[in-house]
């Protein structure tokens, strides 16, 4: 019942299930009906964003670093006046060409494998550190677990963007060093999490009789807890990747993030910045739209995911 | 109650320890700080010269020395000279917070008046055209990075309409609405993040406390809806959002990085930017030491705030 009112409370698309019950007969409100309980259009957008990245190869309408001086500057391919007074460059592009020439809309593409690798394997890296020191914390207890959390304080405490800049400045920007750090940027948060349910957990009879049954303390984390934490665990992570992808591109909008000659949406807007006061929008804006486009997806699905299975985490 | 104070105090200064100890190590990492003042076999450098200075700077002895030295320079005030033009790092970094106080101030008053009014009003019209527009808001505000907002902001009042500077911060006389209006964009776009937690928290914990037993006991008594929304309701459901301004606050110091560089805004964030790209690193460690004890402080003071606003909470 509890949960029941808890989940009514939430930011869910599903809130005015009253609402829909009478719009339900007929066809269009039952679209909309389907369109409010599932984050179709989330996934939708994340599905094709990623699946561009992926098949960036394939479908890239240039090549990866094509460059053509033609094309410098060349507007969206709406802006067909501009097209008519260039008839010497032969191709149009279909979201604008930057300074040198090279196509915005592959550049997004292959930019985005980037920046949606280093944010997925860093939140995955991130992610089970912290899950597996919250688990082993919450389960024994003690002076690990002590240490643990004023560690989790300590941390919380740092100014990580500048650390991470000052690092990514003295060792040298590369990629394993960003993962590094985005993998230290999301570790903190799933630690007290995952601890605070492992608490309850390992009170519970069935870990109990798997003690008396003579189950390790290994084979009780992992056959016993972990399977109750993953819920927990797979929420935490969906909310926590917009934040990721966000600290990825912040850091490259800054110049720390990979090396400047890799394209990630990040540094293509703050190349495009510089193009802003001679009209040429395109450069930055797209690669812009693109971070907003799948952080604000992650974000719907993760509310929605954390509504649907965790209701507790609500604060976050 | 004295004692988790304290204990928190505690953890405070060990954070404050931790970050000092990661940008000494970090400093030390880019290879010998020598090589900033003069480079061995360098023109009229002597290498009686390059011993007596590195004699002078303390580089002689152990690195622990050193970084005990170091801190003790610091916790004295005295982070040394900026590289580039020798001046006091205390003094330097000073100048430039008022730029930072002034701007981060600004969008706290901004994200309180629109945060706070539009989650209530979300929550009570639950819903309506006003949640949807209050969720859209938040929605927004959480998935564009801050880049991207002030990068927009420029293109559209800046370059297109032409309604606002696009950068800077002017302070020749008259001081009056140059200032503020150079102020709008950079208020805004920090503002908004902190406005749709604000928001989302605000919607949440009113959704929450109008479905609580007081409130259905003040609506069964006949007291009128706006009472119990405002004396009843909005009273008790402040209560999250007044215990995360702490860590608002503190997010305003790394979101000014960003917007700083974004709108050449010539505050703290800035200098931090350009003392990286400078390799300024007296300066830098001046301020991420003072981003860490503003940290510090600010976790402090919500820590405070949680037990102050909500005696429920017990600490032991």
């Amino acid at each position: 019942m509890a949960t029941e009112f808890a989940n009514a409370n939430t930011a869910s698309p599903d809130l005015m299930s009253a609402q829909v019950r009478t719009v339900q007969d007929n066809f269009r409100g039952r679209f909309f009906h389907v369109l409010r309980r599932w984050p179709l259009l989330p996934i939708a957008i994340v599905v094709m964003l990623v699946g561009m990245t992926i098949l960036a190869p394939w479908v890239a309408p240039f090549g990866e670093e094509e460059i053509n001086l033609r094309g410098r500057g060349a507007p969206p391919f709406w802006y067909t006046e501009w097209y008519e007074e260039n008839p010497k460059l032969e191709v149009r592009y279909i979201l604008g060409a930057d300074h040198l020439g090279r196509d915005v809309l592959t550049r997004i593409m292959y930019g985005g494998r980037v920046s949606l690798t280093v944010a997925a394997i860093s939140l995955v890296i991130g992610i089970s550190i912290g899950s597996a020191l919250g688990l082993v914390s919450g389960y024994f207890g003690g002076l690990f677990d002590e240490i643990m959390m004023r560690l989790v304080d300590v941390w919380n405490a740092l100014p990580f963007l500048l650390i991470a800049i000052l690092a990514a400045i003295t060792v040298g920007q590369s990629v394993p060093l960003l993962l590094a750090l985005l993998s230290l940027a999301s570790w903190a948060g799933s630690v007290r999490n995952v601890r605070a349910e492992t608490l309850t957990l390992k009170t519970r009879e069935y870990v109990a009789s798997s003690k008396v049954a003579g189950g390790s303390n290994i084979r009780i984390m992992i056959r016993h807890v972990m399977p109750n934490v993953i819920n927990t665990i797979v929420v935490l992570a969906t909310l926590r990747v917009g934040g990721l992808i966000l600290t990825e591109a912040s850091l490259s909008y800054l110049g720390a993030g990979v090396p400047s000659n890799i394209p990630t949406w990040g540094n293509m807007v703050s190349d495009g910045q510089g193009y802003l006061n001679s009209g040429e929008w395109w450069i930055s804006v797209f690669p812009g739209t693109a971070i907003l486009l799948v952080v604000m997806s992650v974000n719907f699905i993760g509310d929605w995911l954390r509504d649907r299975f965790d209701p507790r985490l609500r604060q976050l | 109650m004295r004692k988790f104070l304290l204990q928190r105090l505690a953890f405070g200064l060990l954070s404050l320890v931790a970050a000092t100890l990661i940008v000494f190590i970090l400093s030390r990492a880019q290879g010998d700080p020598l090589l900033l003042y003069a480079k061995p076999g360098g023109y009229g450098v002597s290498p009686e010269q390059i011993a007596a200075l590195s004699a002078k700077l303390g580089l002689d002895r152990p690195l622990i020395v050193q970084y005990f030295l170091w801190l003790g320079d610091v916790l004295q005030g005295d982070f040394g000279k900026t590289l580039l033009a020798e001046q006091d790092v205390r003094m330097v970094v000073f100048q430039k917070l008022g730029a930072t106080v002034q701007l981060g101030v600004a969008a706290f008053v901004l994200a309180t008046i629109i945060g706070i009014p539009l989650g209530v009003l979300s929550a009570v019209k639950r819903a309506t055209f006003w949640d949807y527009l209050g969720r859209g808001f938040a929605l927004l505000g959480q998935a564009t990075p801050a880049f991207f907002t002030g990068i927009l902001g420029i293109l559209i009042f800046a370059v297109y309409l032409g309604w606002l500077p696009p950068s800077g911060r002017p302070v020749h006389e008259p001081f009056f609405p140059d200032q503020i209006v150079a102020m709008i964009m950079p208020m805004v776009t920090l503002g908004w993040l902190p406005a749709a937690t604000y928001l989302r928290l605000t919607r949440s914990s009113v959704l929450e406390t109008l479905d609580s037993e007081f409130v259905k006991l003040a609506r069964a008594k006949g007291v009128d809806a706006n009472r119990v929304i405002w004396k009843h309701a909005f009273r008790n459901a402040l209560i999250p959002p007044l215990t995360v301004s702490a860590l608002i606050l503190i997010g305003f110091l790394e979101g000014s990085v960003i917007v700083e560089s974004v709108f050449a805004w010539p505050g703290v964030g800035r200098l931090a930017v350009d003392s990286i790209h400078n390799n300024d690193f007296p300066l830098l460690t001046g301020v991420i030491f003072m981003f860490a004890i503003l940290y510090v402080v600010g976790s402090f003071l919500a820590d405070v705030m949680y037990m102050v606003v909500d005696p429920r909470i017990r600490y032991d």
